[in-house]
C-alpha cells in the first residue's frame, strides 16, 4: 500500500474519534479501530512508516505509537 | 391475468382485529370487521361471480355480477361493496340472482366476442369463466337480437383491431377484448401510484386510455405490469404468452434477482420455459406488485451471451480455451496452491456475490476461510452499504434496517435521504406514495430534485437540496434544531440510551457552529428550511428515515449513518411500527451477503474474527483452524495486488472492473494478478482480466434463499436446469474439494441447516419453515420463532443505544478552478446497476445510453445545449457523455448514471472513501465539463461491440448466437 494512502486513512479515522474526545481516548479508539479492521500487512506497513511520519495528525501519531508498542506478529499470514 | 394458482377473494383483507360472525348459505364463518361479503364468502369456500372485483384492489361495484340476497335488506346488493355485519345472513345463489347475473354476462359478451381459440387468455380468462358458468355461449344482441342499435362485433372489432397498442415491448393492449371493468386504471392508481391510465369516453365508447390518449410507451406508464396482472381478459396481456395460447402447466414461486425489495414472483412454465413472471399477491415484501425489471426483464437468464462452458488461459493476452469442468477446477486449485506456496497464505482471496443466494455466499466465505486459510473475503456491500453495517452496529447494535416496508403506512413523517425509491426500489416507492397520498408528510434530502419531490399527485413538504458531500453538516444541523428547541424525547432517551454518550453528544451538537444558520453556507440550504424540516420530523408521532447510497458512498458515509441513528434515537423513533432507520439495500441479496460473513473482519452473523468463542464454534463445526486476523477489503486487495503481495482472486458474480471507482487503478490491479477466476453468467468487464472463467447460474437455475432490505429471508426455487450444468454453490463445492477441503452438500437446504446451527439470528430458519410461513425476517430463534418484523422493541440489540458525535469533515475531493463542478451519480428504473442483466433485455427501449444532467446555467456558460457530447474530466480520468440540460440538478452539480460500460463513469470517480469502511465516495467527484465533438476512441469501440461477445474459440461447437 502506498504510505500516503495509509496515513490518509488513519488520519481520517483519528478525525472521527477525535471530535469531542480527549486526545488519549481518541488515540486509543483509533488504535482499536485499526486493529479490528485493518489486515495484518496494513498494520505492519503502518508500523514501518512509523509515528514520525510528517503527514500524521497528532491523534493519529499517538495511535501509531500505541500500534508500534502493542501489535503482535500474526499467527496467520494475513 | 393474475397467477394461475391464485385464489382471488375479490376484495382486499381488512386489518381490523374485531371479528364478526356471518351466515353464508347456511354456513357460519367469522371474519374481521370491514371484510366484504364477497371476501367472506370466498373464505367460506364460495366463489361469488365477479368481473370488476379483484383482491388487490378496492371494491368498485360496477359490473353488477356479484349480487347477493341479504336477509332483511331490499334488492340485490353487490357483495363486493357490502361489508359484513354481525349476524348477517347471506344467500349467494337463487333463481333470481342467476337470472340477473346471466343478463349482465350477456351484456358483456355482446361487447367481447367469445373467440377464445387462439386467445392468449384461453383457459385462464375471467370473462370466459363467467360465460361458462352462466351458460352464455354467444352474443344474444347480434343480428336480429334485442339491442336497438345494431352494433355488430365484426365491424367494431375491425375498427378496434387497428388500435391494438403494441408499443410496450412486454405487453399489448387490445381494446376489442376490453370489458371496461377499470381494474387496470385502479391498479395503476392503487397498486403502482403512477395513475397513468383512465377511461376516456362514456357508455359503449368507454375505452382505456394511457395518459392523454397516447400509446403506452409514450405515456407516463412505467411498465410495472400491474394493469396486466389485474386485467381479467387478454385485453392487457404479456406478449410472452401470446405464442402459447394456453395457461401455464405449473407455477414456481421464487424471489426476484434485481433489487433489495425482493419481490415474490411466480414463474409460470410452459413447455419447460418461463412463459411469464407474475407477482405473488401473497408475497410478504411486495404484496402482489413488481416493477418492469422483475416482472418482465428476466430474459437475460437465457440470453445467447450466457457463458455455458468453462474456459481457461495462461495469460490474459492469450485466447480463451474451452475446457471441461474437471480441467477448469483442477487448474484453478493447482494455481491457487502454487501461488500460496510461493507468496504466502494471504496472497489469495475472493469476492462473494450479492446476486447469489445466502447458501452460495456462505460456501464461498467458508471456502476462503477453511480452504484458503485466510479472511481475504469481501463483497459488493463494500461499495454500497458497508457504512450502514458499521454505523448501525455502533449505534443500535445490529447491521440492518429496523422495519418492514409496510411500516411506512403508519408513518406520519418520512425522511428520504440520498435515495431515489421510485427508480431504485419501485415497489417500496409505491407503498410510500400510498402513505403520502393518505397524508404522510415527506422530507427529501438530496442534491437533485428526485421524482418524489414533486409529481401531480404528491409533493414533499421540504426538499433540502444540499451540495454533495455535506450530509454530515446537514444531519448535524437538524440535530442541533432538535436539541436546542427542546424537541428531544427525554423519557425515551433516558430509558433506552447510554446517558454519558447522550450528554456528550447533546452538549456538542448544541454549539451554535452546528446551527442551520452557521451551516447554510456549507450545505447551500436556507436555514429556515432546515429548521422547518427538523421540527416536522421531531414533532411527528411516527417519524421514519429511509436512506440509500447518497448517504453511504461518501468519505463520511459511516458518520452520516450514525448521525441518522442519532436523530432517530433522539426523537424516540426506533422500536415500533411506523418509525425506524431504514437503509434501502440495493441488491437482491446484499443484506444476505453481509449476514453470511462476507466481510474480512467478521464471521457469519457479524462477529469479529478475533472473538475466540465465535471462532471456536466455527472451528468445531468446520474441523479446521481459522485465522483470527482481519483480511483484506476489496480496495486493499487492489493495493496489495499492485504491491505484489496478492496474486490470486476468486470472484463470484461481481464486475469489479465496471463497478468499482477509479477504473484505471482497478484495471492495473487486476492485471497484476497471476490467477484471476471469474464465475459469472456473462463475459463481464472483469473477465477480460481473468485466467479462468467458470459459468455462473441465474436465479432461475437454483434453489436457495435471498434476504431483502427488510431482513426477510425468502426462497429462491429452481425453474430450469442450470445452463452450464451446475448451480453456483455446486461450483464452489467442486473447487473446495479440489483444494482439499471437503464439502458434501446434496442440497442447499443442508447449507441453510448449517447456517442455522452457527448463527443465532438464524437458529429457527429452515426450508420447511420457509415453505410454511412464506418468508421469515431474522432474527428467528427461540425468542422469535416466526421471525422479527420490527427490531429494537423495548431495547436495542446492543442494550442501550449509543449516540456518537458527528463532526463534519469536508471531503478531500474539493472543487477548484480546474474542477469547478461536482459530479454525483444515481440509477434509473429500467436499467439495473452496471446493466449486465437489463442491457440484455428490451429495457434498452427506455434507457439506451447514460446521459449527464447539467443545470441550464452551467450549460450556458459552456455553450452546451441539450444532446451535445460533453467531456467530463476529474483528477482520476475523463470520459464523454451526452448532455441533458435540466434544472433537476442545482448549479454547480452534474449527475449521471452508470448502466453502460462505455459511459466510463468510474473512469472519473476517485479513490476517496469512507473513513471506517473504505466505501468509495462515488457521490462526490470534482470535475470540469467542456463541449466536445464526439466520444473518446475507447468509448466508440465499446459502442461498436455493445454487448459483450464471447471471444473467438477455434475449436468450439458452442451453441450460442
Amino acid at each position: 500500500m502506498h504510505a500516503e494512502l495509509l496515513v490518509r486513512m488513519i488520519n481520517q479515522i483519528a478525525d472521527f474519534y477525535g471530535s469531542g474526545s480527549e486526545p488519549d481516548v481518541a488515540a486509543q479508539e483509533t488504535l482499536t479501530h485499526v486493529q479490528r479492521m485493518w489486515a495484518h500487512r496494513m498494520r505492519r506497513q503502518m508500523v514501518e512508516i512509523g509515528a514520525a511520519d510528517p503527514g500524521l495528525g497528532p491523534i493519529a501519531r499517538r495511535a501509531v505509537e500505541l500500534l508500534v508498542a502493542t501489535d503482535a506478529p500474526s499467527r496467520a499470514a494475513g | 391475468m393474475y397467477a394461475i394458482d391464485h385464489h382471488d377473494c375479490g376484495t382486499p383483507p381488512s386489518t381490523s382485529e374485531t371479528l364478526v360472525a356471518v351466515d353464508i348459505d347456511g354456513m357460519t364463518i367469522q371474519v374481521p370487521e370491514g371484510t366484504s361479503v364477497m371476501r367472506a364468502a370466498a373464505l367460506a369456500g364460495t366463489s361469488i361471480p365477479k368481473l370488476c372485483a379483484t383482491d388487490s384492489l378496492k371494491a368498485f361495484g360496477s359490473c353488477r355480477l356479484c349480487l347477493v340476497e341479504i336477509e332483511g335488506r331490499r334488492g340485490y346488493p353487490a357483495s363486493c361493496t357490502t361489508l359484513v355485519a354481525d349476524g348477517m345472513k347471506i344467500r349467494t345463489e337463487s333463481d333470481k340472482l342467476s337470472q340477473l347475473r346471466r343478463g349482465v354476462v350477456e351484456l358483456y359478451v355482446s361487447e367481447h366476442p367469445l373467440d377464445c381459440d387462439g386467445c392468449p387468455a384461453d383457459g385462464h380468462c375471467e370473462l370466459q369463466d363467467m360465460a361458462k358458468l352462466h351458460g352464455v355461449t354467444d352474443n344474444v344482441y347480434a343480428e336480429g337480437g334485442r339491442c336497438p342499435e345494431r352494433i355488430t362485433h365484426e365491424s367494431k372489432a375491425r375498427v378496434q383491431a387497428l388500435m391494438t397498442d403494441e408499443s410496450n415491448p412486454y405487453f399489448s393492449f387490445d381494446p376489442s377484448l376490453c370489458i371496461a371493468c377499470s381494474r387496470c386504471v385502479r391498479a395503476c392508481d392503487e397498486t403502482q401510484g403512477t395513475i397513468a391510465l383512465t377511461i376516456s369516453g362514456r357508455g359503449l365508447a368507454s375505452q382505456v386510455s394511457a395518459s392523454a390518449g397516447e400509446s403506452f410507451i409514450d405515456s407516463e406508464c412505467v411498465s410495472c405490469g400491474a394493469c396486466v396482472e389485474a386485467c381479467p381478459t387478454a385485453a392487457l396481456s404479456e406478449k410472452s404468452i401470446a405464442a402459447f395460447a394456453r395457461p401455464a402447466e405449473k407455477s414456481v414461486t421464487t424471489t426476484c434477482a434485481y433489487c433489495g425489495v425482493g419481490c415474490s414472483l411466480k414463474a409460470e412454465v410452459i413447455d419447460g420455459q418461463v412463459s411469464r413472471m407474475v407477482p405473488n399477491r401473497d408475497g410478504d415484501a411486495n404484496h402482489g406488485h413488481a416493477c418492469v425489471k422483475g416482472r418482465f426483464a428476466y430474459g437475460y437468464a437465457t440470453h445467447p451471451d450466457r457463458i455455458t462452458a468453462p474456459m481457461i488461459r495462461a495469460k490474459i493476452t492469450d485466447p480463451w480455451r474451452e475446457v471441461s469442468w474437471d480441467e477448469a477446477i483442477n487448474y484453478t486449485a493447482s494455481e491457487f496452491r502454487r501461488i500460496q506456496a510461493k507468496y504466502g497464505r494471504g496472497s489469495v482471496g475472493g469476492i462473494t456475490s450479492s446476486r447469489c443466494t445466502n447458501e452460495e455466499v456462505f460456501l464461498v466465505q467458508k471456502m476462503i476461510r477453511a480452504a484458503f486459510g485466510n479472511n481475504n473475503v469481501d463483497t459488493c456491500a463494500r461499495v454500497c452499504h458497508s457504512p450502514t453495517g458499521f454505523g448501525l452496529k455502533q449505534t443500535l447494535g445490529e447491521s440492518a434496517g429496523t422495519q418492514t416496508f409496510l411500516s411506512v403506512m403508519k408513518s406520519d413523517v418520512v425522511i428520504v435521504m440520498g435515495a431515489n425509491p421510485t427508480d431504485g426500489h419501485p415497489v417500496f416507492a409505491s407503498h410510500l406514495k400510498r402513505a403520502l397520498r393518505a397524508g404522510t408528510k415527506l422530507i427529501v434530502i438530496d442534491p437533485r430534485e428526485i421524482q418524489l419531490v414533486r409529481t401531480p399527485h404528491i409533493e414533499a413538504a421540504y426538499h433540502l437540496q444540499l451540495r454533495p458531500g455535506t450530509n454530515v453538516a446537514m444531519i448535524t444541523a437538524l440535530a442541533h434544531v432538535i436539541v436546542t428547541e427542546g424537541l428531544i424525547k427525554h423519557d425515551y432517551v433516558a430509558e433506552r440510551c447510554e446517558k454519558e454518550a447522550f450528554e456528550k453528544w447533546s452538549k456538542w451538537v448544541a454549539d451554535p457552529r452546528h446551527s442551520p444558520e452557521a451551516t447554510e453556507s456549507v450545505t447551500g440550504v436556507p436555514a429556515a428550511t432546515v429548521r422547518g424540516a427538523a421540527r416536522l420530523y421531531a414533532t411527528a408521532n411516527n417519524g421514519a428515515i429511509y436512506y440509500g447510497l447518497g448517504v453511504t458512498e461518501h468519505s463520511q458515509g459511516s458518520t452520516t449513518v450514525m448521525g441518522i441513528a442519532n436523530l432517530a434515537m433522539a426523537t424516540g423513533n426506533v422500536g415500533r411500527e411506523g418509525v425506524g432507520v431504514n437503509p434501502l439495500r440495493g441488491q437482491n441479496n446484499v443484506q444476505g451477503s453481509c449476514d453470511m460473513g462476507s466481510f474480512p473482519h467478521e464471521l457469519p452473523g457479524y462477529r469479529h474474527v478475533s472473538d475466540d468463542a465465535t471462532r471456536h464454534l466455527f472451528e468445531g463445526d468446520w474441523g479446521v483452524e481459522l485465522s483470527d486476523e482481519p483480511g483484506l477489503r476489496i480496495p486493499n486487495m487492489f493495493e496489495a495486488a499492485l504491491d505484489g503481495s496478492f496474486k490470486g482472486m476468486y470472484i463470484q458474480g461481481e464486475d469489479l472492473a465496471q463497478s468499482d471507482p477509479n477504473t484505471h487503478h482497478v484495471v492495473a490491479a487486476l492485471s497484476a494478478l497471476e490467477c484471476l477466476v471469474v464465475q459469472d453468467i456473462f463475459m463481464c468487464e472483469t473477465a477480460k482480466f481473468a485466467h479462468v472463467l467458470l459459468p455462473g447460474s441465474s436465479f432461475l437455475e437454483k434453489d436457495g434463499t435471498f434476504t431483502n432490505a427488510e431482513r426477510r429471508v425468502s426462497r429462491v426455487r429452481k425453474v430450469i436446469e442450470p445452463l452450464a450444468g451446475y448451480a453456483d454453490w455446486e461450483v464452489t463445492q467442486l473447487l473446495s474439494n479440489a483444494l482439499g477441503y471437503p464439502m458434501n452438500y446434496r442440497h442447499p437446504s443442508e447449507i441453510m441447516d448449517e447456517i442455522a446451527r452457527l448463527m443465532p439470528t438464524f437458529h429457527g430458519i429452515s426450508y420447511e419453515k420457509l415453505d410454511r410461513l412464506g418468508s421469515i425476517q431474522w432474527p428467528c430463534n427461540a425468542d422469535a420463532p416466526e421471525g422479527t418484523p420490527t427490531m429494537h422493541i423495548g431495547s436495542f440489540v446492543r442494550g442501550k443505544g449509543k449516540f456518537f458525535v458527528t463532526e463534519y469533515v469536508p471531503t478531500p475531493e474539493r472543487v477548484n478552478a480546474r474542477f469547478p463542478l461536482l459530479l454525483t451519480t444515481g440509477r434509473v428504473l429500467t436499467q439495473y446497476n452496471v446493466g449486465a442483466q437489463t442491457r440484455r433485455t428490451a429495457n434498452n427501449v427506455w434507457h439506451s445510453e447514460d446521459t449527464v444532467e447539467i443545470h441550464p446555467h452551467d450549460a450556458e456558460v459552456r455553450g452546451i445545449v441539450d444532446g451535445d457530447w460533453i467531456g467530463i474530466a476529474s483528477r482520476a480520468g475523463e470520459t464523454v457523455l451526452r448532455a441533458e440540460v435540466t434544472d433537476r440538478v442545482q448549479p454547480g452539480v452534474i449527475y449521471t448514471t452508470f448502466h453502460f460500460p462505455e459511459s466510463g463513469a468510474n473512469v472519473v470517480t476517485t479513490d476517496n472513501s469512507d473513513w471506517a469502511t473504505n466505501c468509495p465516495e462515488y457521490k462526490v467527484t470534482a470535475v470540469q465539463v467542456v463541449k466536445v465533438e464526439k466520444p473518446l476512441d475507447w468509448q466508440l469501440r465499446f459502442r461498436q461491440n455493445r454487448e459483450s461477445r464471447l471471444p473467438s474459440r477455434p475449436d468450439t461447437a458452442h451453441a450460442t448466437a
